[in-house]
């Protein structure tokens, strides 16, 4: 199995090199197209600023890489967001691979915090890639933005309130949480992940 | 899960209602010298308690939120040591951890990351020379820049700013330095309270709420911790967003488990 994950301007991948590591399954990290196309599994990662990371990707036409995957895509955090339509920050297009939108948390009115930063429940899970994973189980989230809810929804996180904790729409899997950090439930994911067939 | 849903019932009200929310964090803290977890009280008479990467490893079994591991004796020649210590820390730990002691640049910051670190901690370097939090924040965001704060309440009820491990005092006060410096790019404030550190009578409560109220970034509340009723006391009242101890843990005089269950049963929301 050759899994690659893109390489790009958006923070520090080595801690889910170190997390696909711990559960036995080696990574390359590329920014090549013929090395993404030709993976079994592709890994879009991502902390940091929306329109930043876009304008890298599409400087090296990796937006359309990334969309016309045919292997199973997982995107983590920022990566998500990037699948998304829209996002809220810096009114940036996207990759438009779910038609969600990504706005920004609206604490007003309450004690929250925004980033919101820790750990909260995933629920509602659905999909293959939630396997195994039980109801309310906790992941760590950093992220001041969000996917709304909609019809490519397979986790549900409350937080101000409830939206798209993943996502998932034919080869593509989402999580806005860190599946790199978030304990036993975020290894699953990415073992579920790991496992999934090609469709 | 009947559990669950009879806390968010109980919590209705409460701004982390819904279904289970976002949970207040233990998070266990390593002192690191010369390789070695080492725990002192006011600074001071420093014991030994074990290798880093096992104690980290059982505490992120037993159920902890996150670690911090500050390295107390960091130096240039020892930074390496530290770089290699947090890799090895990074391949064995399934949860976030923040490291700190002797981070002064940006190169510095970047050496720890790529190591695997998830964030790292500034104190005296970022006190004096602020724009290091700019710098940081730019370059690897705010999510992974934790601001180390130790103060001291005086004679005349101010909470000041102390450098060097508690060593040196400043005239500036907690909430001011604190204030600055989330404007300046921090995303978490880790509030040890030099009075409290090693007494085990309980964290400073009013310095923490005044600035985990008036701060808009997470703040981790240190020094005192020595009952589980202070824990319930720091996330009430001191409205806390996580909870530092060392020592109760390393001797386990209270254990993660125990803490938890104890917090969950008193309607906080914690990760079981």
């Amino acid at each position: 199995m050759v899994l690659k994950i893109v390489k790009y301007n958006a923070g520090n991948i080595q801690s889910v090199l170190f997390a696909l590591e711990r559960i036995g399954v080696e990574a390359e990290v590329t920014d090549d197209v013929e090395e993404l196309q030709s993976a079994d599994k592709v890994i879009f990662p991502g902390v940091g600023e929306a329109s930043t990371a876009m304008d890298y990707l599409k400087a090296r036409k990796l937006d359309q890489v990334i969309k016309e995957l045919k292997q199973p895509v997982l995107g983590v955090c920022l990566g998500m967001q990037l699948m998304c339509a829209y996002s809220e920050e810096n009114d940036t297009d996207c990759l438009g691979i779910f038609e969600e939108q990504v706005l920004k948390f609206d604490s007003s009115g309450s004690e929250l915090k925004v980033p919101q930063m820790g750990w909260n429940n995933i629920y509602d899970l659905k999909s293959p890639l939630m396997k195994n994973v039980k109801e309310d189980s906790y992941c760590y989230f950093v992220h001041s933005y969000y996917a709304s809810l909609g019809e490519h929804t397979i986790a549900t996180t409350n937080y101000t309130k409830p939206f798209s904790a993943a996502l998932s729409k034919g080869n593509f899997y989402g999580v806005q949480f860190h599946t790199e950090k978030s304990a036993n439930a975020g290894e699953q994911i990415l073992k579920n992940f790991i496992e999934m067939p090609r469709p | 899960m009947k559990e669950l849903i009879r806390d968010s019932e109980r919590l209705s009200g409460s701004p982390f209602r819904g279904r289970g929310g976002l949970t207040k964090r233990i998070i266990p803290c390593l002192d690191i010298k010369d390789g070695r977890t080492v725990k002192g009280v006011n600074f001071e008479n420093i014991r030994d308690a074990g290798d880093p990467v096992e104690l980290g490893a059982l505490y992120a079994q037993q159920g902890a939120d996150e670690l911090v591991f500050l390295d107390i004796t960091a130096t240039v020649e020892k930074r390496k040591t530290l770089s290699q210590l947090v890799n090895r820390i990074a391949h064995k730990i399934n949860i976030p951890f923040t490291v700190g002691g002797g981070i002064g640049s940006v190169e510095d910051v970047s050496v720890l990351l790529q190591n695997g670190a998830d964030k790292i901690s500034v104190n005296t370097a970022a006190f004096r020379n602020p724009q290091l939090l700019n710098d940081l924040a730019k370059e690897f965001g705010s999510q992974c820049v934790v601001l180390a704060i130790d103060t001291k309440q005086e004679e005349d009820g101010e909470w000041y700013v102390y450098l060097n491990g508690g060593r040196t005092k400043t005239e500036a006060k907690c909430f001011d330095w604190a204030k600055e410096a989330v404007d300046r790019g921090a995303g978490e404030i880790l509030l040890t309270s030099m009075n409290n550190d090693g007494t085990k009578k309980g964290f400073a409560l009013d310095i923490t709420k005044m600035l985990s109220k008036n701060l808009p970034v997470p703040v981790i509340a240190s020094g005192g911790g020595g009952t589980m009723e202070h824990f319930t006391d720091v996330f009430e009242q001191g409205k806390a967003d996580a909870a530092l101890a060392a020592s109760i843990f390393h001797f386990k005089e209270i254990t993660i488990p125990d803490l938890k269950g104890y917090l969950r049963d008193k309607g906080i929301v914690v990760r079981m």
